[in-house]
């Protein structure tokens, strides 16, 4: 027995005690003691930034993905060379002093043309995720809250856009644009996308709903809209923040295959990852580096936002932060 | 269970209409003329331009083109895409690739996923789980495409272990190759689900009673943990296969199997706007009834669903 331990039964059992009573050091209430109640209340966010800062997977991601922001920004920092300029007599050549990654079929830097790619992805992502969880955000939020026949029209509507999966929904709605910018791609992505998001606003609405806090606003004589926005919606956030950052990636992935079918953004115009390994597949058998970096680049971004999505999701459920 | 299936089928109707319309509309609101198109560069007599508005319907209101649609399909007749040929024959030769295609990649992600997903989930934070875990990372990240072109140059161009190109019957075993490569990114999440699904079951009470009971830990995992852990699974995997039907575009376009995404594929680069509205109908029609199943089947599962 060590002499701490002894001291503590010397101290403790004293003939006038009926009970053992621990040391507060020795009970779990010593955390609760611990806590310094000066400090300004953090809540779920302060709480969850301070789980996520100590998370490798975070850290890792959120870097790449700043780096990424910055070059979509400003290609012109990172590759000198105009990704339009192009010299045939350089046609697949390999890599040469300013020219790390060599040349595609029509002789262009690939090394600039995959830095100034990264703008036409990154934007295209932003764009629909924004786009995305503006609407289904809205609908799901909608739905949930007031719940009755308004809440079952807009579950049906769901179900109806849910069920047309998304590649074969964009696949056919591009035909329809003869100008195919980042605007149109974003949209037609979004006009489908948003359903998945709607279905998890709508759950996490309704489980928010009856919380003792939206009720005491209620009583408090708040208007429902109010209810809605100030108490409801910020609390029902985070699921569709976890999903946002997952889909993001997902829906970089999605633009890069309806370029890479042809049908996405214009290659005239703009300069993409997607359309990049179009062309690339024309000469793969011979000279596979021309697909190697472009989707290189698009796969490192698609699992950043994945891996950023996943810490996301661990710091902010509860439930698994445990373990 | 007969509330549940009752409500269920019919929450399904509505699904239906909304779903064939919106792809009705998607192709027939868009603009680009038909009868324009299939002229090409000359212009085509009135007489028989009218005449082919009339026999495709073009002349009559949206509503009513899509009506008349919409009896066709019930009665199993899909029209003739513009080239004249009836669109039920175009699908009737390119499904059966298609459906041979989709099953192999579920019977791929459903061994595999299954497997490496109760072995991670039993070793949780072990070698083995990390690895695949970082592993199957990456295999969602990297667009199917470029799986796609590395697997054929890698094993079909530079090994030459298999063929690069399927065939135009397409077998079974020239298939497996590129099933693989379709169900790569539902393995993936296949074994993420499972592998979460059983490390989470294990630390159930039921499960601790069972091992408490003295049943051996073969028979605690097979019959307590991973029947629990397999509900969320075979609901993934049930809803898989229509969207696997959907996106086997990409596999099809790469390996040159000519089956429904191939069709559709073409379809859509021609402009042939009733093959487009035919196939997409049928893939979603699919995808509809596939999911109504798996909701009956999760509600067999877990008793629970059947009174939420």
């Amino acid at each position: 027995m060590s002499e701490s331990a002894l001291r503590a039964e010397q101290t403790h059992f004293r003939a006038d005690q009926a009970h053992y009573v621990a040391d507060l050091e020795e009970t779990p209430l010593a955390t609760t003691d611990q806590v310094d109640e000066s400090a300004a209340p953090g809540g779920l966010w302060l709480e969850a930034w301070r789980t996520l800062r100590k998370r490798p997977l975070f850290i890792v991601s959120s870097l790449i993905i700043l780096f990424l922001i910055v070059v979509a920004l400003f290609p012109d920092l990172f590759a000198s060379q105009d990704p339009r300029h192009c010299v045939l007599s350089n046609s697949l050549g390999g890599s040469t002093s300013g020219h790390p990654f060599g040349f595609d079929l029509q002789g262009c830097d690939i090394y600039s043309r995959v830095v100034h790619g990264a703008r036409a992805s990154v934007s295209v992502g932003v764009l629909t995720t924004s786009l995305v969880v503006l609407i289904g955000g809205a609908i799901g939020a909608v739905a949930g809250f007031f719940g009755g026949m308004l809440d079952s029209v807009l579950a049906r509507i769901t179900d109806i856009f849910f069920s047309i999966p998304l590649l074969l929904a964009s696949i056919t709605c591009m035909q329809a644009f003869p100008d195919k910018t980042v605007t149109v791609v974003a949209l037609v992505i979004a006009a489908f996308g948003w359903p998945q998001v709607a279905r998890i606003m709508r759950g996490s609405v309704i489980s928010v709903r009856s919380a003792e806090y939206v009720t005491a606003a209620t009583a408090l004589g708040a208007s429902r809209t109010k209810v809605l926005l100030r108490h409801v919606l910020p609390n029902a956030i985070p699921p569709v923040i976890v999903i946002a950052t997952v889909s993001l990636g997902a829906f970089i992935a999605l633009e890069a295959t309806l370029s890479f079918l042809g049908i996405g953004l214009n290659p005239a115009t703009t300069v993409s990852w997607g359309g990049d390994i179009n062309t690339a597949q024309n000469v793969l058998r011979s000279n596979p580096s021309v697909l190697l970096y472009p989707a290189a680049a698009l796969s490192i971004t698609v699992l950043s936002f994945i891996m950023l999505g996943d810490a996301v999701r661990e710091a902010l459920d509860p439930k698994s932060r445990k373990r | 269970m007969r509330w549940y299936v009752g409500r269920r089928v019919l929450q399904m109707i509505p699904v239906f209409f909304g779903a064939t319309l919106l792809v009705y509309a998607l192709v027939f609101l868009l603009p680009g003329d038909p009868i324009a198109a299939l002229s090409g560069q000359r212009q085509l007599p009135p007489g028989i331009e009218a005449q082919l508005r009339h026999q495709y319907h073009l002349d009559q209101s949206f509503i009513v083109q899509y009506l008349i649609y919409l009896k066709g399909i019930v009665t199993g007749d899909f029209g003739t895409s513009y080239s004249g040929r009836p669109v039920s024959e175009v699908m009737a030769q390119a499904f059966p690739v298609t459906i041979r295609l989709a099953l192999l990649a579920l019977l791929f992600e459903a061994v595999f996923g299954i497997g490496a997903g109760l072995i991670a989930g039993l070793r949780r934070g072990g070698f083995f789980d990390a690895t695949l875990l970082v592993a199957s990372l990456i295999v969602i990240a990297v667009p199917i495409f470029v799986i796609g072109f590395v697997v054929q140059i890698v094993f079909g161009v530079k090994l030459g272990w298999i063929n690069p190109t399927v065939g135009p019957e397409a077998n079974w075993s020239e298939l497996v190759v590129p099933a693989l490569v379709l169900g790569s990114i539902s393995f993936a999440y296949v074994l993420r689900l499972t592998r979460d699904s059983v490390s989470e079951n294990l630390s159930a009470d039921w499960v601790r009673t069972a091992t408490a009971k003295g049943l051996s830990r073969r028979k605690v995992v097979t019959t307590h943990v991973l029947r629990n852990s397999l509900i969320p699974v075979v609901t993934f995997l049930g809803a898989d296969l229509g969207a696997l039907m959907g996106g086997a575009i990409i596999t099809e376009g790469i390996f040159n199997i000519p089956g429904v995404g191939h069709a559709l594929y073409q379809a859509i680069i021609r402009g042939e706007g009733p093959t487009v509205v035919s196939i997409v109908t049928v893939l979603v029609i699919i995808y509809i009834i596939t999911s109504l199943l798996v909701d009956l089947l999760y509600a067999v599962l877990d008793p629970r669903i059947r009174y939420v």
